[in-house]
């Protein structure tokens, strides 16, 4: 009986490695980020790379200190934005939107705009200074 | 009594392996673990629909922008001059760099074309608005 017990003992009782572990995998469980960032990803043109582009390709989007859309010359709901680009990029593949924000404009309407443009697939934005 | 006696053997699970595996488990937590480096300024992100992911956290650097106008990169407020500067650095040390902006929904365009003009200067392109996601 004594000889059993001693050779099963022998060991280094390994019974609580697996609680120590636990306790270290929870932690790090609890402090890991699983939210990653997450937004609307644009690539702003290089310095000095302005081009000129056909009166024809370009379409006006201005936003007024209110968060009104102006959409060339038709004054637009946020909402309305997505469909309406959807029916001008059909007509013509090459245009241009031209986003162009007062001073005042309020950050949350302009990322509703971008939104509503990249919901109708608009690749080409153009992001104008304020002025 | 000879049944019995064959599933007690049998239901014994080896626990011997149980911490090589719970230690795997922790060291891929480890690893994979960033610890949130910076705190930030006290925003309210916009909400928006068609978002995507930030590919890597390494390459991710943010710049805060508060309603009231203030403009922090790595806990330090920075005048939007100056931002030019501190984004060229790092775009120099990471040529992968992704911007993050995290700005309140509040804030004023006027500050954020000016970040935009800084941005372009310190030729650090890639960027990305922070936004929440919108429930429909």
């Amino acid at each position: 009986m004594a000889g059993k017990r001693r050779i099963k003992g022998g060991a280094i009782p390994t019974s609580s490695m697996a609680d120590i572990a636990f306790l270290l995998l929870i932690f790090f469980l609890v402090t890991t980020t699983i939210d990653m960032d997450k937004g609307l990803g644009i690539v702003l043109p290089a310095e000095g790379q302005e081009m000129e582009i056909k009166k024809k390709n370009i379409l006006n989007c201005l936003i007024n200190s209110s968060g009104q859309v102006l959409l060339g010359d038709e004054p637009t709901p946020v909402s309305e934005i997505n469909r309406v680009i959807r029916q001008k990029i059909k007509e013509n593949n090459k245009l241009i939107i031209s986003v162009k924000a007062h001073n005042k404009t309020p950050y949350k309407s302009y990322i509703s705009v971008i939104d509503q443009l990249k919901m109708a697939n608009a690749t080409r934005i153009s992001i104008a200074d304020s002025d | 009594m000879s049944f019995a006696r064959k599933t007690q053997l049998d239901t014994e699970i080896p626990t011997a392996s149980m911490p090589d595996i719970i230690f795997m488990l922790l060291i891929f937590f480890m690893v994979t673990t960033v610890l949130r480096e910076y705190s930030g300024l006290p925003i309210e992100l916009p909400r928006a629909k068609r978002i995507e992911k930030l590919k890597s956290k390494r390459h991710t650097s943010h710049i805060w922008v508060s309603k009231d106008g203030l403009v922090s990169i790595e806990d330090k407020l920075y005048d939007v001059k100056s931002v030019r500067n501190v984004m060229y650095e790092k775009r120099v040390s990471d040529p992968q760099l992704t911007v993050s902006l995290k700005a309140d929904g509040s804030a004023k365009m006027e500050l954020i074309s000016g970040l935009h003009i800084e941005l372009r200067k310190a030729d650090a392109l890639k960027l990305n608005y922070s936004t929440k996601t919108a429930v429909d």
